[in-house]
Order: C-alpha cells, then structure tokens, then sequence
C-alpha cells in the first residue's frame, strides 16, 4: 500500500506550499520530512532520490516526484480538481500560470537584498492588482459563478485563494477594488477542508524569515 | 470551424518555440502573426486578448490561450502526446518541466551583459551536463525503449530533441558522453514530421543574432 505522501522541503512555504494547500483541499493527509542541514540534503542526493538534484519532492504512490507543477497536476487530476474535459483543463492551467507567476514574485522576495525589497513590494503590489486580479475579478464576473472553471471547485480556486492571502499579508486592503475577489475568497476559505488548512495547528507554513532564509542558503550551499 | 492554430509572437524563438515544435510534431499546421514593434504588443493587450497581457497567445479551437505550458498541455493531450495514463503524465511532466529549467538558462545566454557572459556559459554546460543530460541519459538507459516514456513519441520526446539541438549551438560537442542521447537526437529527428521541421523552409526559427536583440528588447521593454 502507498501510505500517505511524503514531502520533503525544507520548514517553510517556498515552492512546496503549493503542494501543501492542494493535498489539503483534496482532503489528503500527509507527512513532511523537513531539511534542516546540508547533510540531510546530500544524503538524498546520494540515494539518487532527487532527479534533479532538487526539492521539492513528494514521495506519492510509489513515485520519487520532482518538479513542482509535476506534482502539482498529478495531485490535481487525481482528485478530480483538474476539470471535467479538455477545454476546462486548458482554463484551469491558464488561470493557474498566472497566479503562479504572481506567487513566484513573493516566494523570491525574502531571498533579495534587503535595499531592493521595498521597490520590489511595489512591483509586486501593482503587479497583483494592475494585471493579475484584474483578470480573476473579470472571469467571475463574466461567468458569474462562485467557482473560476465548471461551477465546481478546482486546483485554480485553491492556487487563486492561495495567491490572494499571500499578497494580502504584504498589503492588507489589496484587495478593496475587487468585490468578486473579496466574496470568492470568503467562499472558497469556507469549504470545510481548506479553512481547516488556514486554520492555526495546520501544516500550512507561516510567512518566511530570516530563519528560513538562512536554513535554505546553508542547505543548497547557495 | 475554428481552422488552424494561430501564434501571436515576435518573429524568433522564444517561449513560441517549444510550441511550435509540439504542433509541427503532431503534424498540426498553424498560422503566425509577428509582432514587430512595441505599438503591436501595445495593441494587442488593449484589445483584451491577452488574458495578463503576454505573449506568447495562440488562438485554438475557439480559445485566445496564453501561458505557455497551459497551451503545451492543451496541445499535447489533444494530439495523444502526453501519456496514456496519470503515471505516464507524471513521468511526462517531471521531465517536460525540468526541460523548461534547461531551456531556460540556455535561452538566457545572449541577453548576459558582456562580463557575466563566460561565467553564465560555464554555469549553463556545468548544469547541462551534470544535472540534466546525465537524468535523460539514465532515463533511457532504464527505460530500455526508444522513447523517454511509455512505448511511444510523447511530448517529451520533442522538448528533450528541442532542447538538445539548442543545446548543441551552444557548445557543438556537449552529448560528447552522452551515448544513448545522442542516438536519441537520431532517432527522433526521423521521425517524419519533426524531420520535416528540421528542414530549412519550415516554421522553426533561428537561434536569436546579437545583431537583433535590441529589436527584441524594444518590443517587451
């Protein structure tokens, strides 16, 4: 039997959060093994457990994954949160590579200069709502449902309402020019298995520190 | 009738090309609009076909799709080209998506200012030979079939030949230790429509000339 999937990263968000919120919105338990030192690190290495060398990686059904949106679409589809056809699909990974894109903005800040942060939160705050949420307030709009591809929840509503909360923490009111945003966000944040996610006591991470940082450099020697 | 695939895209490489490569493989024909000019992209985002006002967009089957991978998966599983099964799509994506990584820092190479340009080009041979190739390489020898996945041409097939040939214009003999990549890189480029797309006269585009960068510069800057 495969057991519960396992994740290996290091104790914080970075690209395994992702994976994290989608596990937990499929209502799927799992356990994490967290690096701390380089000697964990290169003892993965050595069992030819990482193809590339990298985390993240998710031991899952008896697969040594790598590659987070790998991972990501295998998660998806199997708990049937990657929409019901083709052309949802195609939706869904549109909608998905955006907001992936927006993420990979905040999951680089912490790793910058410290003299380049401050321009860099005001190119990702006007990034999130001159081209991003303009885009997700416009597709509920268009369709008027609650829900961004098929009237149902999919692996977009959890990496949108991911992304949402992620720049709410650098700018709280960012969202006050999107009402649909603001009302998709308190529905998706209510279904039963993610607001028991973004509750206290979950595994999901909190914002990154130095610590974090600091672990993450020592681990890849970077 | 929705007709050929149309790519919206500057007249290079780019993130265009690896899809032109997956239609031209899956014997798909399509039609190309180049942006020329920064007014052109200027007016295609405010039209409101560019869902975050990026290119590249390509318009299928009734859709303005952007974001790359979202248009390779649409394109891929459409033509069978993406596994039969979810553990074939999960082998298929692990590769495909560390493509991306490589391609990427071989794409990169000729935007580095003049004194960062060796050190990027060591970097990118060192991460080539060392991290990637040596995985394909593996791939195939414990796969023990012509193809990286399964027992036919999948869309990483066409990504891993992509991506090899741009590699060797980089550094002409870097599948030296390579073996079994190099008689993938054979194998593949016969198979009849990536053979006919490798011919000059086709849609695949040149490697990126110093002389034109700025050009491409203005377009997105």
């Amino acid at each position: 039997m495969a057991g519960k999937p396992k994740l290996y990263y290091f104790d914080g968000r970075g690209k395994m959060e992702s994976i994290r919120w989608l596990l937990s919105a499929a209502g799927v338990e799992f356990e994490e093994q967290f690096l701390t030192t380089r000697e964990q690190y290169e003892k993965l290495l050595q069992d030819g457990s990482l193809m590339f060398q990298q985390v993240p990686m998710v031991e899952i059904d008896g697969m040594k994954m790598v590659q987070t949106r790998a991972i990501l679409n295998y998660i998806a589809a199997k708990h049937n949160l990657y929409g019901k056809d083709l052309k949802e699909r195609a939706l869904i990974d549109m909608y998905v590579g955006g907001t992936d894109d927006l993420m990979t903005f905040i999951i680089k800040f912490p790793f910058l200069p410290a003299e380049d942060k401050e321009k860099e939160l005001a190119h990702i705050i006007q990034k999130a709502t001159g081209r991003y949420f303009p885009a997700y307030e416009k597709v509920l709009k268009d369709h008027g449902q609650d829900f961004l591809v098929g009237n149902c929840l999919s692996w977009a509503d959890v990496h949108l309402l991911e992304a949402i909360l992620m720049v709410e923490e650098k700018k709280s009111d960012v969202l006050s020019a999107f009402p649909r945003l603001q009302a998709f966000k308190a529905n998706i944040s209510s279904i039963p298995a993610i607001k028991k996610f973004v509750e206290p006591g979950s595994q999901r991470k909190p914002v990154p520190d130095d610590k974090y940082v600091e672990t993450v450099r020592k681990v890849l020697r970077l | 009738m929705s007709g050929k695939p149309k790519l919206h895209y500057f007249n290079g490489r780019g993130r265009m090309e690896t899809i032109r490569w997956l239609l031209a493989a899956a014997g798909v024909e399509f039609e190309e609009v180049f942006l020329e000019t920064r007014d052109d992209l200027l007016r295609l985002q405010k039209s409101g076909d560019l869902m975050f006002q990026q290119v590249p967009m390509v318009e299928i089957d009734g859709m303005k799709m952007v974001e790359t991978r979202a248009i390779l998966n649409y394109i891929a599983a459409k033509h069978n080209l993406y596994g039969k099964d979810l553990k074939e799509r999960a082998l298929i994506d692990m590769y495909v998506e560390s493509i991306v990584d490589l391609n990427d820092l071989v794409m990169r190479a000729p935007f580095q200012p003049a004194d960062n340009k060796e050190q990027y080009f060591a970097n990118t041979v060192d991460k080539a030979t060392n991290r990637y190739f040596p995985a394909y390489e593996k791939a195939l020898k414990d796969h023990g079939q012509g193809f990286l996945v399964g027992n036919q041409l999948s869309r990483a097939d066409v990504h891993l030949l992509e991506s090899l040939l741009m590699a060797e214009e980089l550094k002409p003999d870097i599948l030296a230790k390579f073996p079994l990549l190099q008689s993938f890189k054979a194998r593949i480029s016969n198979v009849p429509t990536i053979k006919k797309f490798l011919q000059p006269g086709s849609q695949r585009k040149p490697p990126l000339q110093e002389k034109d960068l700025p050009k491409v510069m203005k377009i997105f800057h």
